[in-house]
């Protein structure tokens, strides 16, 4: 059994299924992506994923758990970081700040009233924290404010805040939507390292197929809310269903 | 020292100089001089400074670091004076059950309110916390007459029980704090001036020092850092396993227990509380208080809060007659036009004089009072020699973004 299991997922929006029968096993420290032109369900799906969406039938499991109707914090509480299309980072504090607040809620859990400390005191915290920069190769800019990075450098602030939180699922949504190529590229290459120097599994929902082929070890294609196929990468690029489903009848 | 770092620290010792030199730097012109009246040393606007400044930085906590706007916050400045009436009421005329009661109280409160607007965030958490602030003015006005006595306002009488103090003679005790009555001071003539210090002035000073202490151990603390993260990025904030409601609720409470210190001080120096006290201007003042010194600074709310309340006691006080002094020198014509504009700015419109200045500082320095200030020390810096290079403008910290950008 897979670290995330999908069954039978539903769900519909008025008229429109969005999603049709999804059946998902995503194995434990795999790179899985998601594919699909416009449309095909895939931030539906990702939603569903993170609880912020409840699917009409269906169940989706994380570790044996149930994630539907839980809050966003609950479930990144259970191990599932995320990654979004457009970097969420805290931009008014610093760049260490930023990385040492997943720390601290890694630590501490949800809330914790620790209102008499001064941070820095904090030294295990501190030393989590400037390692995780110095991975990422930030520490020249830990103490710039977050809104004043270049997109690339708030992408890679993003992940440092995932990461540092040891997380057992990592889902990215669109990692390098709106990037150069440069930074695609370097993207790319830090999601290399990254799973290559921990045991983590990734969900990556892409529209770029070089990223996709880059990275996934195993694909999934989505088609109007329905899995159309799952192979590895070779099977999956000159596989007829896919490029029909992307170019249309005429292919 | 004190758990702060060097640049907290010196600000904090500043602080404290101020006010314990406040009666000096108050008072800087003679008695006799035609200035005089531009003093502000005097204990009743002192302890107004204070205790004001307690009320704002206590909403500094809350709008300042997690930018919930409460347009509410009188209510437990209110609270927190009947509170600490029925205590003097009840126990004793000593200050110290009172002031807790009045914090515990405006606390608890808070923490009801709290709870309940800040389901919502953004302009509805605002006229949430408006409506509450204005049913409370109601409940105080007509509702709750025999707890809060009404459009009289609540003040101590001769048949009050004082469990404590017991049955008192044919006159009210003094309030005082165990056996010092607030009134208690002493003046100090020296060459032309007079200085005037105030016991009760120095009582609320001590406090309003514990209060801006915590609230810099509060900005500095892994929790205050939440705070900011609240405003900075919610949705993040909950993918990073953070639950931001008991956040914004815990920083409102804060700030409705330094509100309530606020309004218990308050009856500590003048032992009557009004429903007044509770209006929405008065909640307003608060934010106007707080946005002029710098939102989300440590010293701005104190700043701001002492510049409204000069403005407010010192320019509503000056009348015609003070107008045809200060503008004696000019001739006759002039003088009329000059004294006839300038009324419209003092008495009654002090209120003119302070929505231009609120105007001009939201417009220009965008962060308050404290950005000014900045502003004018960068200049100086400018002028001495470079000696870092062009480089090192670039990596000292740029102010932080005003909350209305």
């Amino acid at each position: 059994m897979g670290i995330l299991e999908v069954k039978d997922v539903n769900k519909r929006f008025g008229g429109l299924q969005a999603l049709g029968n999804v059946n998902l096993s995503i194995a434990e420290n795999s790179v899985h992506a998601i594919i699909g032109p416009n449309g095909a369900g895939k931030s539906t799906l990702l939603n569903c994923l993170v609880g912020k969406l409840i699917p009409d039938t269906g169940s989706v499991l994380f570790d044996g758990q149930s994630v539907l109707g839980r809050k966003a914090h609950e479930i990144n509480q259970m191990g599932i970081s995320r990654v979004f299309q457009t970097p969420e980072i805290f931009g008014d504090l610093t760049v260490f700040e930023n990385v040492m607040i997943p720390c601290l809620a890694k630590r501490d859990g949800p809330f914790r009233m620790h209102a008499y400390e001064h941070m820095m005191d904090e030294a295990d915290i501190v030393a989590q924290a400037a390692a995780m920069l110095d991975e990422v190769n930030m520490t020249d800019k830990r103490d710039m404010h977050a809104a004043s990075l270049s997109r690339g450098d708030k992408r890679r602030l993003e992940m440092a805040m995932c990461l540092v939180q040891q997380p057992r699922l990592l889902l990215l949504d669109e990692p390098t939507a709106g990037m150069a190529r440069a930074d695609t590229n370097n993207t790319i290459e830090l999601l290399r390292q990254i799973k290559q120097s921990r045991p983590i599994t990734m969900v990556i929902i892409e529209h770029d197929m070089h990223v996709v082929f880059s990275l996934a070890e195993r694909i999934t294609v989505l088609a109007q809310g329905s899995p159309l196929v799952e192979d590895v990468p070779e099977n999956i690029k000159g596989h007829p269903k896919v490029q029909e489903a992307y170019l249309g009848h005429a292919a | 020292m004190l758990g702060l770092n060097r640049k907290d620290l010196t600000l904090f010792l500043v602080v404290l100089g101020l006010v314990v030199f406040a009666p000096f730097l108050l008072n800087p012109f003679p008695d006799a001089s035609g200035l005089a009246r531009f003093n502000a040393g005097y204990p009743d606007l002192m302890q107004r400074f204070v205790i004001f400044g307690i009320f704002a930085i206590g909403f500094n906590i809350l709008f300042g670091l997690t930018g919930y706007l409460s347009f509410g916050h009188a209510a437990f400045l209110g609270i927190g004076s009947y509170a600490g009436v029925w205590m003097m009421k009840l126990l004793t005329v000593n200050i110290v059950p009172a002031i807790i009661a009045s914090t515990v109280i405006a606390g608890l409160a808070s923490l009801v309110i709290g709870f309940i607007c800040l389901r919502r965030s953004g302009i509805y958490f605002s006229i949430l916390t408006l409506a509450f602030a204005q049913m409370s003015f109601a409940l105080a006005y007509s509702v709750l007459t025999p707890i809060t006595a009404g459009e009289s306002g609540l003040q101590l009488s001769l048949s009050d029980p004082r469990i404590l103090d017991g049955a008192a003679g044919n006159s009210i005790p003094a309030v005082n704090f165990f056996g010092i009555t607030m009134r208690d001071g002493f003046d100090w003539a020296m060459g032309g001036w007079v200085f005037t210090f105030n016991f009760g002035y120095y009582f609320c000073a001590t406090l309003m020092l514990v209060a801006f202490y915590l609230s810099i151990r509060i900005f500095r603390s892994p929790f205050g850092m939440m705070l900011r993260a609240v405003k900075s990025n919610q949705q993040r904030m909950n993918y990073t396993g953070l639950n931001p409601k008991p956040y914004t609720l815990a920083a409102f409470v804060i700030s409705g227990m330094y509100a309530g210190l606020a309004g218990g001080l308050m009856v500590a120096v003048d032992p009557l509380a009004g429903a007044d006290r509770m209006f929405w201007t008065a909640s307003g003042e608060v934010v106007l208080m707080t946005i002029l010194g710098g939102a989300g600074t440590l010293i701005g709310p104190v700043l701001g809060a002492g510049m409204i309340k000069y403005f407010e006691n010192i320019f509503s006080r000056l009348n015609e007659r003070d107008l045809n002094a200060m503008f004696d020198f000019l001739p006759d014509g002039l003088q009329g036009a000059a004294v006839a504009v300038a009324q419209m700015f003092v008495g009654d419109g002090w209120l003119l004089t302070l929505g231009l200045m609120f105007m001009l500082v939201v417009i220009f320095l965008p962060g308050g009072l404290v950005e000014g200030g900045q502003r004018i020390a960068r200049l100086f810096r400018r002028k001495r020699p470079a000696r870092r290079g062009p480089d090192s403008d670039r990596r000292s910290p740029q102010p932080s973004p005003h909350p209305g950008e």
